[in-house]
Order: C-alpha cells, then sequence, then structure tokens
C-alpha cells in the first residue's frame, strides 16, 4: 500500500499550523533581541482563552481573537519582568511557561468535553474538491492561511521596511538603537507582545479547529518545537515555514507509515525535529562567522539605558 | 487542619484500640491521578468513582485526591504525605505507581493499598484490581466489523503492552468472526494522552482508507476527527456521548464506582483481604455505552447477545480454535485463554497484518 502525497501534503500543513504560529512570532521577538522560552506557557493560554470564547460567544472570529489576548496578556507578564525588573529572560521564559500551564488548567477547569462551534473553511466545497489543488491549496482553515501569509508579512516588515530594520538594530546592539533615540524598552515589549498573540493564535487553532476540545496540557511540548524551529531556521522566516512543514511533515509521515504498515522506527522519527535541531546547532556553531550574521547579537542580554 | 483529635487518633491506634477510634472519625480514603478528572477518560472515571464512594458512605467516608502525580519517587511522597494527612486507604490508579505503591506500604501497614491494573503485592496490605477491557473491545469489534464498508478499521495503539494487545486482538477477532475481510491498521501514539497526536493519526488512518476508528488513548480528538470525516467511532475509558450518535456508535466505559464501594466497605468493617481482582461486563466493571440508533437494530441486537453472554459467563473472547499470527496454534477447539497467558500478552492472532513494535 503505497501513501497517498496529496492527503499527507494536506496533514502535514494542518499539523505544523499551530507551530508555525507560535514560531514566526517567536522569531520577531527573538529578533528584537529577547528570549522568551515562555512559548509553550503563552500557546497553551492561547488554547484555553479560545476554547472558553468559542464555547460562551459561539464565535470562531472572537475566539482567535481571545486566544491571542491571552497570549498577549501572559507575555505581558514577562515582559514587566523582563523590561522593566531586568529579570534574567531565560528563568523568566520558563517561569513563564509553568504559570501558564497552571494557570490554563485552573481557568479551564468546568471545560472539557464542552461543545464548541464549528468553524466554516473560507473556500466552497466546489473549489475544495477539485482534483489534487482542492485539497492541497484550497482546503484549509482560514488560521493556516492567516499563518503563511503572515511568514511572509514578516519577512517583508523584517527585510524590506524602516520597522523591521529598527527591530532587528534593537536586537543586535540595544545600546546602538539607544543611542541613536529608539526605544529600545517600548520596541521589545511590542514584539513580546506579537509573540504572545502568536503563540496564543496556535494555541487556540489547536483547541478550538484540531482538537475541538480542551484538556490540560494538551499543547504536550509544541511551545518547545517552536523555539527549537527558530534555532533550525537560523531566525530566517521562510526557513521558519519550512522547518515547520519539515517537522509537521515527519510527524504525518511517521504516522501513515505506520497506517501503510512498513515497519519504521517511530521513537527515531518522533525524535528527528530535535535530532535535527541540535545538528543545525552544531553546524552554525563550527563556523562563527554564519552563527554570528543569524543569530541577533543582542539575543538574552538585559539592556538598561544607563549602561 | 484539625490536628488534635488526629493526635488522639494516633495515640489510640497505639495502644491497641484503633477499631473504636475509627467509627469515631470518618473513614479516609486517598486516591493518587495520573491525570486530572478532566480529562474525560481515564482519570475522569475513577474520580467518578470516587465520587461514588462519597455518596454511598455519607458522612463516614471522607476522600482525598491528588492528580497528575508522576509515576515514581514523587509518588511515594505524594502517598506518604496523604497517610500522614489521615488517610486510612489509598487507591492509586496508574500502572507505573506499582513500586512507589508497595514501598509506601512496607512503612504503614495499617494502611489499606489498592493499586489498579498491576501485579505487585509485597505486603498483605496491598491489593491489585482491574477491569477484562478485552470483554467490551469484543463486541466493538463485533459492532465494527459489520458497520466498516472499507473493510479497513483503523486502531489508535498506546504503548505496545499486553493490555493494549489483547485489546487489538479481542476487537480483531470479532470483527473477522462478522466480516472476513476486514484488515485491522494499527498505529502507535506511544502515548495515553497527547490530543494533537491522536488526532494526526486518526487522520493518517482515515488517509489510508479506514471508515471506523478505534483508540486506545485517552482524549476525545479522534472523535473530533471522526466527527469531520464522517465515519465511526468508539468512545474509550469514558462514554464520551457528546459525540454520539456519530461518530460515536458505542462506548467502552471503566466502572469503578462498584468495586471502590465495596473495598472501601470491606475496610472499614475489617473484612478486607488481599486481592488480585480482574473483573469484566460481568460484575459491571466494564460497561458497553449506550449503542446509537447509527447501528442497524439487528446489529444492536447481535451486540446485546454477546454482552449478554459474557455477564453471564457463557461466553470468553478469547475462545479457540485462535491461531497465532505466524499460523501456529495457540488455543485448540473449544479451549478457553487462562488469565497467566492473557495477563503476558505479546502477540497478534492469526490474520493481523501488521508487527507489534519491540
Amino acid at each position: 500500500m503505497i501513501i497517498d502525497p496529496v492527503t499527507l501534503i494536506v496533514a502535514l500543513v494542518t499539523v505544523s499550523t499551530p507551530v508555525l504560529l507560535a514560531a514566526i512570532g517567536e522569531l520577531v521577538v527573538e529578533k528584537s533581541g529577547v528570549l522568551n522560552l515562555g512559548v509553550e506557557g503563552m500557546m497553551i493560554m492561547g488554547a484555553v482563552c479560545g476554547f472558553i470564547a468559542a464555547h460562551e460567544t459561539g464565535s470562531p472570529t472572537l475566539a482567535f481573537l481571545a486566544g491571542m489576548a491571552g497570549g498577549a496578556a501572559l507575555s505581558l507578564i514577562f515582559a514587566v519582568l523582563t523590561q522593566f525588573l531586568m529579570a534574567n529572560q531565560v528563568a523568566s521564559g520558563l517561569a513563564l511557561t509553568l504559570f501558564g500551564l497552571g494557570l490554563a488548567a485552573l481557568l479551564g477547569v468546568a471545560y472539557p468535553g464542552q461543545p464548541v462551534p464549528d468553524v466554516a473553511k473560507p473556500f466552497p466545497e466546489a473549489i475544495r474538491e477539485i482534483e489534487v489543488i482542492g485539497p492541497i491549496l484550497f482546503s484549509h482553515d482560514l488560521v493556516t492561511y492567516l499563518a503563511v501569509a503572515l511568514v511572509a508579512a514578516v519577512w517583508l516588515v523584517l527585510t524590506r521596511t524602516r520597522t523591521g530594520l529598527i527591530i532587528r538594530a534593537v536586537g543586535e546592539s540595544h545600546d546602538a538603537a539607544h543611542a541613536l533615540g529608539y526605544k529600545v524598552v517600548r520596541i521589545r515589549i511590542l514584539a513580546i507582545l506579537f509573540g504572545g498573540a502568536c503563540a496564543g493564535l496556535g494555541g487556540a487553532f489547536l483547541s478550538v479547529v484540531r482538537v475541538e476540545n480542551w484538556i490540560e496540557g494538551m499543547t504536550a511540548g509544541a511551545g518547545w518545537i517552536a523555539l527549537a524551529l527558530v534555532v533550525f531556521a537560523s531566525w530566517k522566516p521562510g526557513r521558519v515555514l519550512l522547518g515547520a512543514w519539515l517537522f509537521g511533515g515527519i510527524a504525518a509521515l511517521q504516522l501513515r507509515l505506520q497506517a501503510a504498515e512498513i515497519g519504521v522506527p517511530v521513537a527515531l522519527l518522533d525524535a528527528s525535529p530535535y535530532l535535527v535541531t541540535i545538528i543545525v546547532l552544531v553546524l552554525m556553531s563550527s563556523d562563527r562567522t554564519r552563527a554570528a550574521l543569524n543569530a541577533p547579537a543582542a539575543l538574552g542580554r538585559v539592556f538598561h539605558a544607563s549602561s | 487542619m484539625k490536628l488534635l483529635p488526629r493526635l488522639l487518633a494516633s495515640a489510640a491506634l497505639a495502644a491497641g484500640l484503633a477499631l473504636p477510634a475509627a467509627a469515631q472519625d470518618p473513614f479516609t480514603v486517598g486516591f493518587v491521578y495520573i491525570g486530572t478528572p478532566g480529562d474525560y477518560g481515564w482519570t475522569y472515571e475513577h474520580d467518578q468513582g470516587r465520587l461514588a464512594v462519597e455518596e454511598h458512605f455519607g458522612d463516614a467516608v471522607d476522600t482525598v485526591f491528588v492528580e497528575n502525580v508522576p509515576e515514581g519517587p514523587d509518588a511515594e511522597r505524594v502517598m506518604t504525605q496523604m497517610i500522614l494527612n489521615g488517610a486510612d486507604m489509598v487507591f492509586t490508579t496508574s500502572f507505573g505507581y506499582g513500586e512507589a505503591t508497595n514501598a509506601v506500604a512496607g512503612n504503614f501497614p495499617d494502611v489499606y493499598f489498592e493499586h489498579a491494573t498491576g501485579y505487585l503485592r509485597e505486603h498483605p496490605n496491598v491489593s491489585t484490581y482491574s477491569a477484562r477491557f478485552y470483554e467490551g473491545r469484543a463486541v466493538l469489534g463485533h459492532i465494527a466489523g459489520q458497520m466498516t464498508e472499507s473493510n479497513i478499521v483503523g486502531y489508535i495503539a498506546s504503548y505496545p503492552i499486553p493490555e493494549v494487545i489483547r485489546g487489538i486482538n479481542s476487537a480483531f477477532l470479532h470483527a473477522r468472526e462478522v466480516n472476513p475481510d476486514v484488515e485491522f491498521r494499527v498505529v502507535w501514539a506511544y502515548t495515553w494522552f497527547d490530543p494533537a497526536v491522536e488526532a494526526d493519526a486518526a487522520q493518517a488512518l482515515i488517509d489510508a482508507g479506514a471508515d471506523v476508528i478505534m483508540q486506545h488513548t485517552d482524549s476525545t480528538a479522534p472523535q473530533a476527527v471522526a466527527q469531520e470525516a464522517g465515519i465511526i467511532s468508539f468512545g474509550q475509558a469514558s462514554d464520551m456521548i457528546q459525540f454520539a450518535p456519530l461518530p460515536r456508535v458505542a462506548s467502552i466505559i471503566d466502572n469503578w464506582a462498584p468495586y471502590y464501594i465495596r473495598r472501601v466497605g470491606e475496610a472499614m468493617e475489617g473484612t478486607w483481604e488481599q486481592a488480585d481482582t480482574w473483573e469484566g461486563i460481568d460484575t459491571g466493571m466494564v460497561v458497553i455505552g449506550e449503542m446509537t440508533d447509527a447501528i442497524p437494530a439487528e446489529l444492536r441486537a447481535s451486540a446485546q447477545a454477546m454482552i449478554d453472554a459474557m455477564a453471564a459467563g457463557e461466553y470468553h473472547p478469547f475462545t479457540g480454535p485462535i491461531n497465532r499470527q505466524d499460523g501456529t496454534a495457540w488455543l485448540a477447539e473449544g479451549e478457553i485463554a487462562d488469565d497467566g497467558t492473557l495477563a503476558g500478552m505479546n502477540f497478534y492472532v492469526e490474520g493481523m497484518t501488521g508487527e507489534i513494535p519491540n
């Protein structure tokens, strides 16, 4: 039995959407020089807020907005801790994940198994059922198209606009950016909020569209994959998209190989996103000039105007 | 915290006056959960059992529980804390708590321990209990075999352990019995609980041609995928009735309440004895949830007949002749599988096409 490539592609695009959203948000955060390890926490907050809103209001649009708001609200805590109180970013990010998981569990206590509205697909059925092209190009959810569009937008903004230049300047050398009169803290807070909203939207997609249920701990490590993805992509938006599809493709493929009864070492395939990331890290650090080109120079460093 | 009464109770215990002291104080039962009652699956049903104990005994019993307890040393700490806070009996509701349960039981010989799905009973105050889920799987297989039109049944499995393999074999045998052309496709998710992976696994099976999905993982995610694809699924561990009448056409429910009530009652009366309990449809530990109208009436009747036969002890799902996957004989005509082989089952039966991963 052979694996159908069309359904494989459809599945990998769906599978990768939450991770892609979280990763593109985190990319902008890291480009501005902030390392937020709280992606998992922000995603799960998005998942629970999105699900609650979907159930209470019956509106998918409000659900996605609530998911973004939930993720952004949690990231605001991180922003205050690291930008105003100058706390260590690694420790704050880890704490944010733990806090997010706990808070989401608390908020969602009454919601597992509650019904949510169906999310309508943007394209009509006639177009979706065109051979091959229909399923691959037109069968997805609006959020999936939005995620891909967001990647293009982030690329455009970061590389082709003045705003992008400022974000990158802050991320490369906050002292220089500060000397030029840019508000380093304000720019970074906005980036952190953007990252939180993206992660939250990814979480809401997971709970409202893909699983259609709220379950405690449902993101199950997707946030960590998103973090790995940013490094894997060496902070380039296009590569984030490719990486997300590659990681999603591996996940979708291994399940299909099993369903087709082709013997594969499942554990190895499951671990492959992490293995690939480690290999990329090794390759990057083996070539210092290339690594220096890619990683934002001020990543993870605390900024204070007086220093 | 009522410290003084507890000190007095401890003193009374030390003086060998345990029974009168216990009669005055509510009997406290602790539950250790691997997940949360909100999973609508495994832990949810254990919590339903706990609530049933509370309702049945009223003020005579207090229950406490701790959720999300990892399997390992942390479980020992949780159990010990529970007992120091007054628990007289502890239910540990996951396979991986076996060693921790026995270690703590050795320290507290006066406390009753009940370990779900385990086999270690190193101290006289430890019992183990489990349900014959494979009886329920036989009924679901019977339904799945006749409902499938593509003749491909997708099965989302968790880990390749005897419990899961037994379920696959039982479902497959009874699907084949009514449909000689049916095939099972098994995807191992390597998790008990990861909604996203479970949803992806369901989608992969559907893409591979399955039009019936069975699951041995705990979340409702596969149900949502089945609903969208317009195919059939079965509730697992819990009823998952919110997905009825379609895609969920029936379910297999772990009903721990009668056992919990019985054992707590025995412990309170002092008639509790160590046991290795393995009960099924006959005592109501395994229940088949409502079969919906999506199943043809005739099929519902034959499934019900099968349930009744198992309840009456007239039918065993593993009754020969049954061959192993490699074609060698396992059970002769009319022979019934013994519990030892079932408990350690690590092979597929004849007709299964896949391989069990190591």
